[in-house]
């Protein structure tokens, strides 16, 4: 299949997956650390509004692949060099490039030892980040997919907390073995289509059995990646350990990929095997909003409570996707937008914590938020969105999520929205102790407040939570046509199914 | 002009002979070793698009054995780069550690143009006699002979083997009266599939087995790279396979098309090899072992693109084996650099290695990711065509198999990786670093990336190789 010219008549795309590894070899070159710094920040700051021309320029008319870019890579194996991008891939591919410098400056004074390696890590993690959002060839996607370990389980390896062989190890080798079965997914339908361009693969009549062993494939792997209820245990001890910006790549880019292979191969490629498991799927992730907001109830470690509320949002990203209607789709998209958005100003507000007091108890940061007014107020804000509060972002992206769920299943419904009372239990809970405390707070008088660095790494999260939150409609209309193309071709083939199940 | 490189390398070895002659040739006979390594990779290059046939119809240049040729070539300068100081080897015999790798690389490169069976023992022994001798010239310690018995394990093994090649190749000799193989594979193919030449080409394969390492021919593997010095066994480790690998496919093209037993045969050998191999290593303390462990399981990894029986297969096994070469190159710099004074290496003894000297940890941590088969590195590409190869032709069996062993297999890479860059040990010294190890790490990196992320030429290359070697059949094209 060919794709539709490019909007530009520059390769934009392959300069923003490409341009970060050439940023790295520079910074691999200079050797004050504060040059370094700045060099990388000035780079992926360039790069985030170099991005902001894919913003200006894209045809929201249309849910043909975009910006597209082909050229002949290995061709006895008719694999090519694929890029594009649509509606809810470019949410991403600028959730990535906005988040990068953020990146950066939060770990401005929190890494000290090895900051050329770091930085390295960083940019070659944007380059796999971007490469993944953009691929249309399934190897390409791979190759990218796998690669962004590398870097992120050095990230945890090196630079993260005291159990940071445990995470980083129990990190690599969940996702890698996720992702074997997925390889063999991919040959298989090779085979069959005979190249291994993404768009090929959509919207052919595979035989039903052969479908269903595909999308079990690619559901482990994405379930892994997302996590989802029963295979999201790498996530708390990941998210603990790893530095403040590997927390934040976390949250907000890596674990969109998994819900993102959802939208963009499950659906499309098997939409039989896909309405054959959506109930279980769904009931997963009505597990995964209760059991992440109850077990985030019971952490006192700041992140470890953050980390579960992960699973929890994620699990309403996974709930609108497999409900397979208009709404429920748009709104896990825009579900996925809030949750980096939130909890990597979330982890990042955590960190903030971690450089003034070592520490990440419950107990000991109590009452910190007197003495702070900025953060306190900050951190109210991100909370506040974080339980989708009105008025901020993830009250958009939930209320769409379960209004489409509605259309498919009251009953679920009913057993999902406790987790929204939960996550206001949990969130609450962690802004009082924080900015409030108890009468034996420990003494936090000496307690510096933000930086104007740290300032400024909050501020551009908050601009995001109250213009999605007031304003969302740019958002979704990014993505509609996308969406609708989605669900055409999820549903068209099994109409008749579909309306069965429900 | 076609023999240029065998005898580019005959006169080396020559010349290192003189060399040996001498007192205190160490240094000579290295310098000596890398200008005929240089320029037998320049003679290869120079001949890489020639084709000849000398020696009475024994022996094949063509573009097969070109491209292998320059594979060794550059494969051998790598080794020399390896094997700079030989702190393992004893002083007197340094000279003579030179002349009989050169002897050996002369052997495997005489091996892959060798079309008689006859020249093929005599190449195939060429190539393995100067390694038995590498491996018992280690340097005595205390209290511990373990080269020598490290060296006796491997030759006899490696001689038993070879009997029952030669005993396999007594089968296919009675059956059609040649030694030649293209004759050969006209005479064998209206009996294809009788047993006996089943039989016959089996246990033919057994010696090249042997020399890949594939259960059950694999128990000299661990012992060997132990008892070897850390340089001789990277030897092992990359040349000879590749040698194997190659003479494998000539061997076993005599089956093709088609032969059901052989696939089962492989594909048993394959499975068994890639679970023995990774689930033992996965216990392994001393570097050397996992990754003589390892290579077992390579050896069944490579073994998947023999099942698919045809062109697609051979070309992933190859291409496969080739990138093994660095990959494994890369973790024995590393091993070879660490050891104190040429002794084994133990994991822990990796421990900071990212402070310790940041190059050659790099230089781990792409070798031994490729090993595992991430992207971007050689080991994913080249399992990506195996199982490519092997899935066309239905192998969904051995195909999981294979990715199941991927998945085992990446917990002990990573303990390595845990070790070298996740651990802390401020007391370890820093590891200088001389500069042709420094060019060593760089091009065995680059080698790694360039054939993950730029492999069509190489794969064209091979592939188009192959089909002057056996050309499809015409029934194998209609089936597709």
């Amino acid at each position: 299949m060919t794709l539709p010219a490019s909007n530009m008549d520059f390769p934009i795309l392959s300069v923003l997956i490409f341009s970060p590894l050439a940023a790295a070899a520079v910074a691999a070159m200079i050797r004050n650390e504060n040059i370094l710094r700045w060099w990388t920040l000035a780079f992926t700051t360039a790069a985030a509004a170099f991005s902001l021309l894919l913003w200006q320029r894209f045809d929201a008319t249309t849910a043909a692949f975009q910006f597209a870019e082909q050229a002949a890579w290995i061709p006895s194996l008719k694999i090519n060099y694929a890029v594009g991008i649509d509606g809810i891939s470019l949410l991403l591919v600028l959730l990535t490039t906005l988040v990068m410098p953020l990146c950066v400056l939060c770990s401005w004074r929190y890494i000290t030892a090895r900051v050329k390696e770091f930085m390295v890590c960083l940019l070659v993690m944007e380059t796999a980040m971007i490469g993944v959002f953009c691929a249309l060839d399934f190897i390409l996607f791979f190759v990218f997919w796998e690669a962004m370990l590398i870097p992120m389980a050095l990230l945890i390896g090196i630079w993260g907390g005291p159990r940071k062989i445990y995470a980083a190890m129990k990190f690599f080798i969940y996702t890698m073995t996720g992702s074997v079965l997925l390889l063999v997914a991919i040959i298989a339908l090779y085979l069959k289509v005979g190249s291994f361009s993404i768009p090929d693969m959509m919207g052919r009549n595979y035989p039903a059995d052969f479908q269903c062993w595909i999308f079990l494939a690619f559901f482990i792997s994405f379930a892994i990646k997302v996590p989802m209820f029963p295979f999201h245990t790498w996530l708390p001890a990941a998210h603990v350990e790893a530095p403040t910006a590997g927390s934040v790549l976390l949250a907000s880019v890596l674990l969109k990929m998994g819900t993102y292979g959802f939208l963009r191969f499950s659906l499309p490629i098997t939409p039989h095997a896909t309405h054959v498991f959506t109930p279980y799927i769904l009931w997963l992730s009505v597990a995964a909003i209760i059991y992440g907001g109850l077990t985030a109830l019971a952490q006192t470690d700041l992140k470890k409570l953050v980390a579960y509320s992960s699973v929890s949002h994620m699990g309403f990203a996974t709930f609108g996707i497999f409900a397979l209607n208009a709404n429920g789709i748009e709104g896990a998209t825009l579900v996925m937008v809030n949750h980096g958005v939130t909890t990597g100003a979330l982890f990042i507000a955590v960190g903030i914590i971690y450089e003034r007091l070592h520490t990440r108890d419950l107990g000991q940061t109590a009452g910190m938020g007197k003495f702070m007014p900025v953060f306190a107020g900050l951190l109210g804000v991100f909370c506040l969105s974080s339980l989708a509060f009105p008025g901020t972002n993830s009250f958009i992206g939930e209320f769409l999520v379960l209004a489409g769920g509605f259309k498919v299943s009251k009953l679920m419904v009913i057993c999902a929205v406790p987790g929204v009372v939960i996550a206001a239990a949990y969130m609450l809970r962690m802004l009082q102790k924080v900015a409030y405390g108890h009468v034996d707070n420990p003494d936090h008088s000496r307690l510096a407040d933000l930086s104007f660095r740290e300032v400024v790494t909050l501020v551009p999260l908050l601009i995001f939570v109250f213009w999605i939150g007031l304003h969302p409609q740019p958002f979704l209309h990014v993505m509609h046509a996308s969406v609708q193309h989605l669900l055409e071709q999820a549903n068209a083939p099994l109409a008749a199914t579909a309306v069965a199940l429900r | 002009m076609a023999f240029l490189p065998e005898l580019v390398l005959l006169a080396g070895a020559l010349g290192l002979f003189v060399v040996c002659l001498g007192d205190h040739g160490a240094r000579r006979a290295r310098m000596t070793a890398l200008a005929v390594s240089v320029a037998t990779m320049i003679a290869c290059a120079f001949c890489l698009g020639q084709e000849a046939v000398l020696f009475d119809g024994a022996y094949r240049v063509d573009l097969f054995s070109q491209i292998l040729k320059l594979v060794f070539a550059f494969g051998y300068t790598l080794v020399v780069l390896l094997s700079g100081g030989l702190d393992d080897i004893r002083e007197d015999v340094k000279p003579e550690y030179h002349l009989f790798l050169a002897l050996s690389v002369c052997g495997l490169v005489l091996l892959v143009s060798c079309v008689d069976i006859i020249t093929l023992v005599v190449a195939l022994e060429l190539s393995s006699f100067p390694l038995y001798l590498l491996v018992a010239m280690r340097r005595e310690r205390e209290d511990r002979r373990s080269q020598m018995e490290s060296a006796i394990k491997y030759m006899m093994f490696g001689i038993a083997a070879n009997g029952i090649m030669l005993f396999g190749m007594s089968y296919l000799f009675g059956l059609t009266g040649t030694t030649s193989l293209p004759v050969m594979v006209e005479k064998l193919r209206p009996i294809l599939h009788t047993p006996l030449v089943i039989a016959g080409i089996a246990i033919t394969c057994c010696g090249l087995l042997f020399k890949l390492a594939v259960f059950p021919f694999h128990f000299w593997t661990p012992d060997v790279y132990q008892g070897a010095s850390n340089e001789t066994a990277g030897v092992i480790a990359s040349l000879s396979k590749i040698g194997a690998v190659a003479v494998l496919v000539r061997f076993i093209s005599l089956a093709s098309p088609d032969s059901r037993s052989l696939v089962i045969l492989l594909t048993l050998l394959a499975a068994v090899s890639m679970f023995y191999g990774n689930l033992i290593a996965l216990m392994q303390k001393d570097l050397k072992r996992l990754l003589g462990f390892s290579g077992i399981a390579h050896a069944g990894y490579a073994l998947v693109g023999f099942v698919a029986l045809d062109n697609a297969g051979y070309t992933a096994a190859l291409y496969y084996i080739v990138g093994y070469l660095f990959m494994v190159l890369a973790c024995f710099v590393v091993i070879c650099k660490v050891s104190c004074d040429g002794d084994n290496v133990a994991m822990d003894e990796l421990a900071g290695l990212h402070r310790r000297s940041p190059l050659l940890a790099l230089t781990l941590v792409v070798g031994i990711f490729s090993l595992a088969g991430v992207p971007p590195f050689v080991g994913f590409m080249g399992k990506l065509t195996l199982l490519s190869a092997a899935l066309a032709k239905g192998h969904l069996f051995l195909v999981i198999v294979t990715v199941v062993n991927t998945a085992i297999a990446i917990y002990y890479y990573l303990c390595i990786i845990r070790e070298a860059c996740f651990r802390d040990a401020s007391q370890r010294p820093a590891i200088a670093l001389d500069g042709s190890t420094r060019a060593l790490c760089v091009l065995l990196m680059a080698g790694i990336l360039a054939l993950g992320v730029l492999p069509a030429r190489v794969l064209d290359g091979v592939s188009a190789s192959l089909t002057s070697l056996n050309p499809p059949v015409a029934t194998k094209a209609a089936q597709r």
